[in-house]
């Protein structure tokens, strides 16, 4: 099922990071599955384990189905100074999870991730590859119903 | 009242990023061909003669690792590889995105010079995953520059040629450290090396590969081009040049400014950074990021260089300055460093996994017991950071102490 993504790369073990991405972004659950692990090691010609090695290892990686939307939410100290936290039981409250967890509508994964790099923008956070600065109560609800609003279009 | 002063930054704002010929037009390329008609040699004397030292954090002689590549001899081996560390992850650092977003081609040009001096034909800029705007633009910079011959064949009047390719992290803080970088480039889990061997001896594949951090390259060019006697006229005898700092916290205006090195903490704060947020008092800063130092008010005063600060067992580091008014709780930041790297450890060396953790355990303590002997415990506490510097193998184990001690010894009465 996912030869044909495996094609674009040259079968060298250096890409395994490379084609773990490219697997993940272009599901639509967000993960790799153990099933395109080995597929991935017979193409590669590394063992099965040393694939779910580096997918275990990176936290950007999941071998659980995850939502559409990955909210990462930083948890940097300077984050933290800004209130991530309160973001963090905004959100949990807003999506009816807790951190880690999916929505039922398989929509949002809620997840914290270390500093983002906006340290001048705090408190931030990333849904997929965009980002949002500056977030308090009010612009969350909004990025959620537009996301919730265009998904439903 | 200090200024800014601009290497790195010099396009910033002021070009279209992904415009290469806007990059031409404000002189890019043109400390390439003037390096291509040197020896390589005289490209790793100048840059050695400029004192540059790396922007990553440790603030090794770049010069010394040029030479260390060029000088390497792999008698198995072919290509010897170029790498930029773009895999910017330390709390409170975000220069290299700043660079990336914003002057992605001064980056490449740093690396195609350096490649050029050590003669590399191959490279890779790795990038964490998480700067999205960053791998866009340096993506369109790297097509501009084969479109425009730059990379991917032969320059003029030379035997040289560069490919360069980007590759991604995914989301590990340890993989910023080279030799893990490169084992998380070699397609593998980043779990760090022995060292030595040093990656000028045997990098990337086991072949002699120079890896610098994207503010370094961003610093060639303009050493080419200006010669490293006008550039030592930046900065201090011991760190010349100029730095890009990254304030943030309690302070009116967060963000990233570059400065001449030398110039100091209370000049960042005030004069940069519009002082403290809310007009409160200026409590401590941290600086270097989570792998940084606390310090106090005595230190407002002491020219911002990595010998300076050293001198008071404090870092210069990746530029990170996090500021801290006197409201704020340094327990709870401190609690949350050492949760950082209880989080970051990558479990290979014993110390480092079980003597995070212990570090978090012992802060837990602290809380608890309202008013036991916290500065014992802190002691105890910066006995065991000790001991796993010593023991860990990189330098994630030998980063708790550095919270730790420093914090001893400018905050040992708040405990």
């Amino acid at each position: 099922m996912i030869k044909k993504l495996l094609n674009k790369y040259p079968p060298t073990k250096d890409q395994l990071l490379m084609i773990l991405h490219d697997i993940q972004n272009n599901r639509p659950d967000n993960y790799v599955s153990v099933s395109d692990m080995k597929e991935v090691a017979d193409y590669l010609n590394i063992t099965l384990s040393s694939v779910y090695g580096v997918v275990k290892y990176y936290s950007m990686f999941s071998e659980e189905p995850r939502g559409r939307y990955i909210i990462r939410l930083c948890k940097s100290p300077v984050c933290r100074m800004k209130g991530t936290f309160d973001i963090l039981n905004t959100l949990e409250k807003m999506l009816d999870v807790e951190m880690g967890e999916t929505t039922h509508d398989k929509l949002f994964t809620l997840e914290t991730s270390e500093c983002l790099g906006q340290c001048d923008n705090a408190p931030v956070m990333m849904i997929n590859e965009k980002l949002y600065k500056n977030i308090d109560a009010y612009k969350l609800s909004n990025i959620i119903r537009s996301i919730r609003s265009n998904q439903n279009q | 009242m200090i200024q800014e002063t601009k290497i790195a930054l010099k396009n910033a704002g002021k070009i279209n990023p992904l415009s290469i010929s806007e990059y031409q037009s404000a002189g890019g390329f043109s400390a390439l061909k003037e390096s291509l008609k040197k020896e390589p040699k005289q490209i790793i004397q100048t840059i050695n003669d400029s004192g540059l030292r790396g922007r990553g954090g440790a603030g090794f002689p770049t010069g010394m690792k040029g030479r260390f590549t060029d000088e390497a001899v792999c008698h198995y081996c072919g290509p010897k590889y170029i790498i930029c560390n773009a895999d910017e992850g330390e709390p409170g650092t975000f220069k290299d995105r700043v660079i990336m977003e914003q002057d992605p081609h001064l980056m490449i040009e740093g690396m195609l010079i350096s490649a050029f001096s050590i003669g590399a034909q191959k490279g890779y800029i790795y990038i964490r995953a998480e700067y999205s705007e960053s791998i866009e633009k340096v993506k369109k910079a790297l097509e501009n520059c084969y479109k425009e011959g730059y990379l991917g064949k032969k320059l003029p009047g030379t035997d040289f040629s560069l490919d360069l390719e980007i590759r991604l992290g995914a989301g590990s803080y340890l993989c910023g450290e080279e030799l893990t970088l490169l084992e998380s480039l070699e397609g593998k889990r980043g779990y760090p090396r022995i060292k030595p061997p040093f990656p000028a001896q045997k990098g990337l594949f086991g072949c002699p590969t120079l890896i610098n951090n994207v503010e370094t390259f961003a610093h060639i060019p303009y050493i080419i081009e200006h010669g490293p006697e006008n550039y030592r006229k930046f900065g201090t005898e011991k760190s010349p040049g100029t730095k890009i700092f990254t304030i943030s916290g309690d302070v009116e205006k967060p963000g990233y400014y570059e400065t001449e090195m030398g110039v100091t903490l209370r000049e960042l704060i005030e004069d940069m950074a519009g002082g403290i947020e809310d007009g409160e008092d200026f409590q401590a800063a941290v600086l270097g990021g989570a792998a940084g130092t606390f310090v106090d008010e005595s230190v407002l005063d002491t020219p911002m260089g990595y010998d300076t600060l050293k001198e008071k067992e404090a870092i210069l580091g990746s530029g990170a300055i996090m500021v801290l008014d006197d409201s704020r709780c340094l327990f709870e930041m401190l609690y949350d460093i050492l949760k950082f790297f209880q989080h970051e450890s990558c479990g290979k060396c014993v110390p480092c996994r079980v003597g995070t953790t212990q570090l978090v355990m012992m802060m837990d303590q602290i809380k608890s017991q309202k008013n036991g002997n916290r500065e014992e415990m802190l002691e105890k506490m910066k006995n065991e950071a000790e001991y796993m510097a010593a023991n860990s193998l990189c330098p994630l184990g030998a980063s708790p102490i550095l919270p730790l001690a420093s914090t001893y010894k400018y905050f040992k009465e708040y405990f």
